[in-house]
């Protein structure tokens, strides 16, 4: 039997705000336990909950990046159940009228087509505490820092029919969060989480199989192998006879495996109903349009910019514009003065070989992109050429000044003087009679023999168009 | 709309309350008689009603995005009733 496989995702992103979505604790990561946890996240009687407004500019931002209806009055609705690091009892999320609707997202595929998912909503909602459960004398310890914490679960419609596509959409809205800015992405940290559902079905057929429901993903790297695990599993059950459950399921990434958290028969009976403490939001149509106004280029945007602008290929451009930063000192590096191509290749090879082995990024890089433009500017206008600049790069990364100070400080200029050159080439030719013989009997690969000769006495630094030149006409004269 | 035994003893455990095997008939008459109460509604026309979130006819006030909050802790783990490297302790939910 061929099977087809139908995958939905489920999107948390934490969001970018300082504080709170309904009190003025902080939310910044790794603080002691229970030091930003207020008396509204705690729940104490009396306490009222109210709305962070840059809680819902991040929603609005979302929303109007993938193209969705935007819900002009939203209500936020209890969740009901119980949980110790849940302190009130309930979580406050949105039910049935969310502040995103119905959108869709273009996501481009290894094969180099691209897919329209549907999402089919994104609402906002509160984080819960964190339970430790190693030993407290039998006992769990509860830590509320993270419980207030404003997120955004973006839901997608069942539309992805393989792995590749599910991941592969995952990192699309990854993407897309962090070019927004209205989450910081780190998914080490928990601040973007991913639920997958799955579910297979006989190729042709309509109706959907049963789901399972897969948690604790951390990484694209677990959520590719936990699919592909859970894939396998819900085949050799059905192949086996056996019926698919509904079920959530948690990851294990160190068995490799996904194991059974509950079945759906026995709990989720959430009892969702209005939140007497929060009013409806409503959202006006000129808040709307300054969010609009207010929008970044997007990644799609930015890909295709950046092809026609700066005449690089698909896969170069695709580089630049993975991140925003990235793309960002790019941009700066060529108005600086590099030349796009050899910017391209700079900035993604060589800055970013550099940065990787060093364990930085960007934002910490130890050469400016003015620097680097400063750079590419001295091999365009062969000052050095592009081997010298390697050296030349490394002296600006330990912060021995800017290209013109390194190259004039160690003599790198390149000669282009064949006056200068000249003497160097005779005596290269008049030391090595032998391989000057063998050239002029034919064998004219040695010529890049000759070329190494002088520039290792030139210590790479004569020009070696111009060694080239000076080189055949002196052996074929 | 009539609730049964096996729907009082849902919502009591959905609720974490224990009730009295004797007094769960009793239950379930009494909220069978509010829902049907409230199911008198069912008859009146409502289609050109926007439904109602809350009773009062305004719009969620926002707060501005800063951090008023100071660390509270000490006080707020003083009425704690257990408390160990800064957690609050409660009794194992998971095995």
């Amino acid at each position: 039997m061929q099977w087809e496989t139908v995958i939905g995702l489920e999107v948390h992103a934490q969001l970018a705000t300082k504080s709170k979505i309904f009190s003025g604790a902080s939310t910044a990561y790794g603080a002691a336990p229970n030091t930003q946890a207020c008396n509204v996240d705690l729940a104490f009687p009396g306490v009222l909950p109210v709305l962070n407004r840059e809680a819902v500019n991040c929603a609005l931002k979302f929303g109007v990046a993938v193209g969705a209806e935007i819900g002009k009055r939203s209500v936020f609705a209890r969740k009901n159940y119980f949980y110790p690091d849940l302190p009130k009892g309930y979580q406050i999320s949105q039910f049935e009228l969310p502040i995103v609707g119905k959108g869709e997202l273009t996501v481009e595929l290894e094969s180099g087509e691209s897919k329209v998912i549907g999402i089919t909503r994104a609402h906002l909602e509160e984080d819960a505490g964190k339970s430790l459960h190693e030993d407290f004398h039998g006992l769990s310890g509860i830590d509320l820092n993270r419980a207030g914490t404003p997120l955004l679960e973006i839901v997608s419609e069942p539309d992805m029919r393989s792995i590749k596509e599910a991941v592969a959409y995952a990192r699309k809205i990854h993407q897309l969060v962090v070019y927004l800015g209205i989450c910081d992405g780190n998914m080490q940290e928990g601040s973007f989480r991913v639920d997958a559902n799955l579910s297979i079905r006989p190729y042709g057929q309509e109706a959907f199989g049963t789901r399972t429901e897969l948690k604790n993903i951390n990484s694209f790297r677990f959520l590719e192998r936990a699919l592909n695990y859970e894939l396998e599993r819900q085949i050799d059950v059905v192949e086996g006879g056996g019926r698919i459950v509904q079920e959530t399921r948690l990851y294990d990434a160190d068995k490799d495996e996904t194991r059974s958290m509950r079945s759906k028969e026995e709990a989720n009976d959430y009892r969702y109903f209005p939140d007497p403490d929060l009013l409806p939001v409503e959202i006006d149509e000129s808040l709307l349009e300054q969010i609009r106004d207010e929008m970044p280029e997007l990644p799609t945007a930015k890909l295709q910019r950046f092809i026609q602008t700066y005449a690089l290929g698909e896969k170069e451009a695709n580089a630049l514009t993975a991140s925003r930063p990235l793309a960002d000192y790019f941009e700066a590096v060529v108005n600086a003065g590099g030349e796009t191509k050899i910017a391209a290749n700079w900035v993604t090879m060589e800055l970013g070989g550099a940065l990787n082995k060093a364990g930085l990024n960007l934002a910490n890089s130890p050469v400016s992109p003015e620097q680097m433009g400063g750079l590419l500017k001295r091999i365009a206008d062969k000052t050095i050429s592009g081997k010298i600049a390697k050296q030349v790069f490394e002296a600006i990364w330990n912060g021995e000044g800017d290209a013109d100070t390194v190259i004039k400080a160690k003599g790198l200029k390149q000669i282009t003087d064949t006056g200068a050159m000249e003497p160097i080439v005779d005596e290269i030719i008049a030391n090595n009679p032998k391989q000057v013989e063998q050239f002029r009997a034919g064998k004219e690969k040695l010529l890049g023999f000759f070329v190494g000769q002088v520039m290792k006495a030139t210590r790479g630094k004569a020009n070696p168009e111009q060694v080239n030149e000076l080189l055949l006409k002196k052996l074929k004269a | 709309m009539s609730l049964d035994r096996s729907d009082i003893e849902k919502i009591a455990h959905l609720a974490r309350m224990a009730v009295d095997e004797d007094r769960i008939e009793g239950y379930a008459t009494d909220l069978s008689n509010i829902l049907g109460l409230v199911a008198q509604m069912d008859d009146v026309e409502t289609d050109d009603v926007t439904p109602m979130a809350h009773p009062l006819h305004m719009a969620q006030r926002l707060r501005v995005d800063e951090v008023t909050e100071v660390n509270r802790r000490e006080d707020f783990q003083a009425i704690a009733p257990k408390v160990e490297s800064d957690l609050y302790l409660v009794p194992k939910v998971i095995e």
